[in-house]
């Protein structure tokens, strides 16, 4: 049962082949007896998940479901539940019960789907490892030894695992992208604006974006068809109709073009992981595509500009966590100063703190324009290579990450060397462009994601090509050892 | 040696919009603490702001009021500290582009003059909450009561262009009549709806260069301004003329004790660390809506006070008082259309009333005497019905709930004696009895005699009950005292 896809699953649960409750006691059962291993969830809600799958089940008998009815499916902890703790993986928020949904969790609880649980992630989604979540890594089906990604990492390898058929997930630098290519999932990042931020606990603002994660693309435009909206609780969010991601899936790629930037396939590119992409290109190829050299001469400048302008972001963000009204509160603070250092130096871990120092250091006086202002210039460089390119191409393709899924530890101790990870998917966050990644291979038993990127409001041209890849390929449908598909 | 003194304003304008400025929270003034503070307000993770359309209104209805330059596009900018009364750890005002340019004030001093101060911007911002204090509130804690955070706010910045007390009165007033005819603040000083930050600075008498200003913050009275202005130009000569040096400072004025005291120099102030709020988007004003809101400004003071001159034939100094502000302009002009005679509603409303209503501190709006029944009073004042010593009883009447004015005249039997024989009868009865007072006056030197009436005037006076018309008694008096002669 849960070998189904979210396609799969509502056809079931329309024919009655299954009850919602049934498939929800499914993989309710499976988180309880199998994540033990993986630690994906923090927090699973049980009985609000059976209740609901109750109503779903009533609604299903009425012949009145909505579009995802009876679907049980997780939510990243950082997206805001109204009565269920919400952490952002953080000792901060470790109490916190949120008394709002966000807009993204009320989208789903309208579409009639069925929440399992909370999934771990990154501390306030900063991390590209899932090793900065306060309740402890989480391991990669794949390779139990090695890391799922980050910072969706909880969503990411519940999927692969099979404990659940979709989840939600953001991504501020890569965080649905490189998790999903580790994982061997399908991971969607909508364009900015694309999907309410209300709800969802801000690290970078300007550069933040909820998307879907599932195992196929067929799956992710399910999703998102429910996950995007305009919503007037978010300024940033744009008021445009929100297409049927479903109904342009089968269109044909003939004369498709696809940019190829030159790169994204250069120095430091894992030699199995370039193999996988450039086979993927060739698939492309037969399916009628034509590939086209570009090239995106800001790549470089990427991680330097977002780790100036998330953190800068992310320090102003990261100060309402002060003790005053919610979250962790240090213990007799004897003063209001000991109150803000012992809180703050409790409640976030060593990641969080670094970039909320490198963030304030960025914007300090006599260092603005050299840092914040120089990265903002940058910014626009970067958008420019993608309109122009988007000129000449329809989607650009390439690696989702430089390699696969490494070992626990590895990059722990150098941060560089982490930020460096998001290389390929941190462009796409600055100029608010969707991106996506899908399975495309394998390297020593570890998938490989390919990664699609489109025109601002292009995702159904993205999940189209997508989906095409996946009806003449199977890296999609293969699972890790031990979990049986 | 003579000093100048160089000041310049920072005053802070509480917007009368319904609700927050980024919140659908109420800002009705008064409420128990914390019940108009919604989860934005708080700053709960994942809340995001929306902008108050009604605010931007008002402020660029200010800008139009002072001509000044409209900025088309305003950009909301993060200020960051922490403070426990400040929920996000940051404030969200505007700094590179504010929503008013430059512009200019007119002020008019008490010899008559006019005076230009020049408006350096205005910009909008958001309230921050209270923080009371022990003493205020429970021993040994501090409370935080965030009904106000998320009030709009315009900061007015005006030029150094005042230089004494009076002046910066002036100004300050000016600005006052201003926004409560434009409706934008209540104007409610005692509860803070109008509060000012004094730039003050001296310089010996001809020098160009400016000294260096200390700033005394968040003064909530014209008369705790004044006397603050003057304590503090003291405590700078004094300064200088011991040969010390004046240290830029931010300092606090006591209004009760009239005590001064620094609270921080500029060695300690923040670093603010400003940049564009990337929650908010640009506040973008197209040109239609900036001549909608130009069309349809209500009457300005001045044009006010010149049509109060031309269509009341009121002094220059009465049509200044009354129209200074909105309140008192409209209840004016209701009472003087309604009585007739604009001269003595002047006088009333400028006299007796607004002493009544200083007496017992409460305003206009809120005056047990309406425009209707004052004019009533004057109607009756005005057609010799009573005196103006019995104007003061019925006034007192009508203010006490008894009624109104001709109620009032009628119960307590009010009416002057204006019948010309019943007066001359009782002129006559009183020369008649009082025949020593007679040859007295008589045998007074001609240039003396004048001094005399005032003891006739009394004795008829007593005689009528006080119900003589005294003009007439007074003309009656003369007219037989000469036959006498």
């Amino acid at each position: 049962m849960h070998n189904f896809t979210i396609t799969e699953l509502i056809d079931g649960l329309k024919k009655k082949v299954f009850s919602s409750t049934e498939i929800t006691q499914h993989f309710l059962a499976r988180i309880k007896n199998l994540d033990s291993e993986f630690n994906s969830v923090i927090t699973l809600t049980e009985d609000q998940a059976l209740a609901a799958a109750k109503s779903a089940d009533q609604l299903l008998a009425k012949g009145e479901a909505p579009d995802l009815c009876g679907v049980p499916i997780l939510h990243k902890d950082i997206f805001c539940t109204d009565g269920v703790r919400t952490s952002c993986g953080s000792k901060m928020l470790n109490n916190f019960v949120p008394p709002y949904d966000a807009t993204v969790i009320e989208n789903f609880k309208n579409s009639g789907s069925v929440m399992l649980g909370k999934t771990n992630m990154d501390e306030f989604a900063m991390g590209s490892s899932n090793e900065t979540s306060f309740y402890g890594a989480v391991k990669n089906p794949w390779a139990i030894d090695s890391v799922p990604g980050g910072s969706s990492g909880g969503s990411a390898a519940a999927i692969a695992a099979r404990l659940a058929p979709g989840a939600t997930a953001t991504d501020t630098g890569g965080s649905i992208r490189q998790p999903a290519a580790l994982c061997g999932i399908t991971g969607l990042k909508p364009t900015y604006g694309r999907v309410s931020r209300w709800g969802m606990i801000a690290f970078a603002s300007s550069l933040d974006q909820g998307g879907p994660m599932a195992r196929t693309a067929e799956d992710c435009a399910l999703l998102l068809n429910c996950m995007a909206s305009y919503d007037d609780k978010d300024s940033t969010c744009i008021d445009r109709p929100v297409p049927n991601y479903s109904a342009s899936l089968n269109n044909s790629l003939e004369g498709l073009r696809i940019g190829i930037p030159k790169e994204y396939f250069s120095e430091g590119l894992n030699a199995g992981t370039e193999q996988a992409v450039r086979d993927s290109l060739a698939e492309y190829e037969k399916l009628g595509a034509e590939l086209v050299e570009i090239s995106l001469p800001n790549t470089g400048l990427s991680v330097p500009a977002y780790y100036v302008i998330a953190p800068a972001e992310a320090s102003a963000n990261l100060s309402r966590f002060d003790g005053v009204r919610y979250g962790h509160r240090c213990e007799e603070p004897k003063d209001l100063e000991d109150l803000y250092r012992r809180t703050r130096a409790e409640g976030f871990g060593d990641e969080v703190q670094r970039r909320i120092l490198i963030g304030t250091y960025c914007l300090s006086a006599g260092y603005y324009d050299a840092y914040y202002g120089k990265a903002q210039q940058v910014r626009q460089l970067i958008r420019q290579d993608f309109v122009r390119a988007f000129e000449k191409v329809d989607l650009i393709m390439g690696p989702t990450c430089p390699s696969p899924a490494f070992k626990f530890g590895a990059k722990g101790n150098d941060p560089v060397a982490m930020y460096l990870e998001d290389i390929y998917t941190i462009s796409t966050n600055l100029a608010g462009l969707p991106g996506m990644s899908l399975p495309c291979g394998m390297v020593d038993h570890k998938p490989v994601g390919l990664q699609i990127i489109g025109n601002y409001f292009d995702e159904a041209r993205m999940l189209n090509a997508a989906h095409q890849f996946q009806q003449v390929t199977d890296w999609h449908l293969q699972a890790p050892a031990g979990i049986e598909s | 040696m003579n000093w100048e003194t160089v000041i310049g304003l920072e005053v802070h304008v509480q917007l009368a919009t319904k609700t927050k400025i980024f919140s659908a929270a109420s800002t009705a003034f008064g409420a128990a603490p914390n019940t108009q503070a919604c989860e934005i307000d708080l700053a709960m993770p994942g809340t995001l702001p929306v902008v108050n359309k009604q605010a931007i209104d008002y402020a660029v209805m200010f800008g139009l009021a002072i001509d000044a330059e409209i900025g088309k596009t305003s950009v909301f900018e993060r200020k960051n500290y922490f403070y426990p009364d400040l929920p996000k750890g940051y404030q969200t005002t505007q700094l590179e582009q504010p929503i008013v340019g430059p512009g200019v004030v007119d002020i008019q001093l008490d010899n008559g003059d006019t005076q230009s101060v020049r408006i350096h911007h205005a910009h909008l911002e958001e309230d921050a909450g209270k923080s009371l204090h022990e003493g205020n509130f429970r021993s040994g804690v501090s409370g935080i009561d965030l009904n106000r955070a998320g009030t709009p706010l315009i900061e007015i910045v005006s030029e150094p262009d005042m230089r004494n007390a009076e002046e910066a009165v002036a100004f300050a007033k000016k600005l006052h009549s201003i926004v409560t005819s434009l409706g934008i603040c209540d104007g409610e000083m005692s509860q803070g709806s109008m509060r000012f930050d004094v730039n003050i600075s001296i310089r010996p008498q001809g020098e160009t260069k400016l000294g260096t200003r200390t700033e005394t913050k968040n003064l909530n009275s014209f008369k705790f301004m004044e006397d603050a202005i003057h304590l503090e130009v003291e405590r700078q000569i004094d300064v200088l003329e011991d040969g010390g040096e004046i240290i830029q400072e931010t300092r606090l004025y006591n209004g009760e004790t009239k005590v001064a005291r620094s609270m921080r120099s500029k060695e300690e102030a923040n670093d603010y660390r400003y940049f564009p709020c990337p929650d908010l988007l640009p506040v973008v004003i197209s040109d239609e809506h900036v001549a909608q809101l130009r069309d349809n400004l209500p009457e300005l003071p001045d044009a006010r006070q010149q049509r109060f001159i031309a269509d009341y034939e009121l002094s220059q100094y009465d049509a200044t008082v009354l129209s200074a502000d909105a309140a008192t302009a409209s209840y004016f002009e209701q009472a003087a259309k309604k009585s007739g005679n604009a001269k003595l509603t002047a006088n009333w409303v400028a006299g007796e009333l607004s002493a009544c209503l200083n007496a017992e501190a409460i305003n206009l709006e809120q005056s047990p005497v309406n425009a209707e029944q004052l004019a009533g009073l004057i109607i009756r004042i005005a057609d010799n019905t009573i005196s103006g010593k019995m104007a003061k009883q019925v006034f007192e009447g009508i203010w006490n709930g008894e009624g109104n004015a001709d109620q009032i005249i009628e119960k307590r039997g009010l009416k002057q004696v204006s019948d010309s024989g019943a007066l001359e009868a009782m002129v006559d009865e009183v020369l008649a009895n009082n025949q020593a007072m007679v040859d007295d006056y008589i045998n007074t030197d001609a240039d003396k005699r004048k001094k005399k009436l005032g003891g006739f005037m009394g004795q008829i006076m007593k005689a009528s009950k006080g119900q003589a018309n005294p003009q007439q008694v007074s003309q009656i008096l003369a007219q037989k005292l000469a036959k006498m002669l």
